[in-house]
């Protein structure tokens, strides 16, 4: 019989069993909760998730939020990935200053950036004066309720993520292989191009992973920018919870949350390793 | 290796997008006037006044702040010992107790709040500071686990071989040799987890109750009535607390390590 290692057991025990208790368990019975009946009733039914499956009100809250998540996902990529090059380009201290700024903004509460962009949309706000001034617009615009108002704000609120993942994959990458493409003859954007994205390509879907499962699941951002009239996933369940107190749907839209969120992750990270071995090597 | 023009201006244009509401937010709370606009005639700091005279804002950042602590520390004590086995032990089963320490991350707070705001229910602990506790404990213990096992992977194993060879016990070798070496490790892994708890909003807004509610959660409901000068108060003496720790935590440990999970900044 091979011999049971208690000592590491033993140093692991404690976070494994406030783990088992206070993780496993809640998260087992809301499984359990999402399968129940209404009130009163007895034994397990798949009617919650038959409910939100044959409502086209749903599958319209599912498609939002996808649209919305893979919306943040590109445009962090669009522009997540150049500025992570521009700060690895740069000299210190310029550079660590300018990280720093990048990083800064996760240090400050979600709800408190998107009340600054409620303020930025919202028809008395710098965007809305703007575009007055510059007569693109007669009247006073808002972007408050918009998709487009809750992906800048998502944006964000998630860009740094993407920045920080894509610095750390530049962070392994030699600067002479630039030295040698620059004295071959290459364009800046020829550099970039082939030379650089090929290298960070790990780095950005990773981050663009991270940033699409955190935009599909957010919740404060889309509650305050996008109001009552624009649902996603994130708010609707709030909503059966604690406005139709409807815990076993509620229970069921977040299983298919994270169900649907798991399979995307493990989905792309699959494509990443398959398409990309040759980057790890 | 220099940025072109072109480049710079791209940078310029994405610092701003990221300031933009940073600011604004804070030039909103300067307004002397009694409803949402920018302090064009006169600023006036009424609206900190307020702020402090809100009983519910601070009975709220009092919560935040204790709940920060509370979680921080009990995460710390259980990363520390499981944090040694899984970065110095080879033993089977090693990878999936290190998966499951992590497993917190992969799940969105949205679904951990849905799963404990039924937990506590069932178990009579709903809308308590302890539930409150245990929650944000397993939300922030990834980030104490992973900054201590860099810490410990980091440090050099041969000073505890000395220890050990000249007679101490393991108990008193780690006490007095791998402790004190992995302080910076515990010191940054104690403040991701704090950091982590403070701002936590998306769970905790299923969890919190009238009387018993965090700042995010406090700024999100408050929001949600209103958008007013007091809110905006509230949030810039938030962006003010961020950048001083900012400074403070970059100094330390170099900020995009913290970030990135690894360990503290190296000697240089």
């Amino acid at each position: 019989m091979r011999q049971i290692a208690w000592k590491p057991l033993a140093l692991t025990g404690p976070a494994l069993l406030v783990y088992a208790v206070v993780l496993a368990g809640p998260v087992f019975l809301m499984l359990l909760l999402s399968l129940q009946g209404g009130k009163g009733q007895d034994g397990f039914t798949l009617a919650h998730y038959a409910e939100i499956l044959v409502d086209g009100y749903f599958w319209e809250i599912y498609g939002r939020t996808f649209v919305m998540a893979l919306g943040v996902t590109l445009i962090c990529l669009l522009i997540g990935v150049p500025e992570a090059y521009v700060l690895y380009r740069m000299r210190a201290p310029w550079r660590g200053y300018f990280l720093l700024a990048v990083l800064a903004p996760l240090l400050v509460a979600v709800v408190v950036r998107t009340l600054g962009w409620a303020l930025v949309l919202g028809p008395t706000g710098p965007l809305s004066t703007a575009l007055m001034a510059l007569g693109i617009v007669q009247q006073p615009v808002s972007l408050l309720q918009t998709m487009s108002g809750v992906v800048i704000a998502l944006v964000h609120v998630l860009v740094p993520f993407l920045v920080i993942a894509v610095w750390s994959s530049l962070q392994r990458f030699d600067p002479d292989t630039l030295r040698a493409a620059a004295s071959l003859g290459g364009s800046d954007t020829a550099i970039f191009r082939r030379v650089v994205i090929p290298q960070v390509i790990p780095g950005a879907l990773a981050g663009a992973v991270v940033v699409f499962s955190l935009s599909a699941t957010a919740f404060a951002t889309p509650a305050i920018v996008g109001g009552r009239r624009l649902k996603v996933v994130a708010t609707s369940t709030y909503e059966e919870f604690l406005g139709n107190m409807n815990w076993q749907l509620g229970s069921a839209l977040a299983v298919l949350l994270l169900v649907v969120n798991i399979l995307v992750v493990i989905g792309a990270s699959r494509l990443v390793e398959k398409k990309f071995a040759h980057v790890f090597e | 290796m220099k940025n072109g023009p072109l480049a710079l201006c791209f940078h310029a244009l994405f610092v701003g997008f990221l300031a933009l509401p940073l600011v604004m937010v804070m030039l909103v709370s300067l307004t002397a006037k009694s409803y949402l606009s920018l302090p064009t005639d006169g600023m006036s700091l009424r609206w900190y006044a307020a702020m402090l005279d809100n009983p519910q804002f601070i009975a709220a950042f009092k919560t935040s702040l204790l709940l920060g602590l509370s979680s921080a520390c009990i995460a710390q004590l259980l990363a520390i010992p499981a944090a040694y086995a899984l970065a110095r032990m080879q033993f089977t089963g090693r990878q999936a107790i290190s998966a499951i320490l992590m497993s917190p991350l992969l799940i969105p707070h949205l679904v951990l709040g849905v799963a404990f705001l039924q937990f506590f229910s069932q178990i009579g602990m709903r809308g308590g500071f302890a539930g409150l506790v245990l929650a944000h404990t397993v939300v922030v213990a990834p980030y104490a686990v992973r900054l201590m096992m860099s810490a410990y992977t980091g440090m050099d194993p041969s000073l505890e071989r000395a220890a050990r060879s000249l007679g101490a016990s393991a108990w008193t070798t780690f006490i007095r040799i791998t402790l004190p070496l992995a302080i910076p490790g515990v010191v940054s892994g104690w403040l991701m987890a704090f950091i982590h708890s403070f701002d936590e909003t998306t769970m905790t807004v299923f969890l919190a109750s009238p009387s018993m509610t965090t700042l995010p959660v406090r700024i999100y409901l408050h929001i949600e009535e209103t958008v007013d000068p007091l809110v905006a108060a509230v949030s810039s003496t938030l962006i003010i607390m961020a950048v001083a720790l900012m400074v403070v935590l970059d100094k330390w440990f170099g900020l995009d390590r913290l970030l990135t999970g690894g360990g503290p900044k190296d000697e240089q």
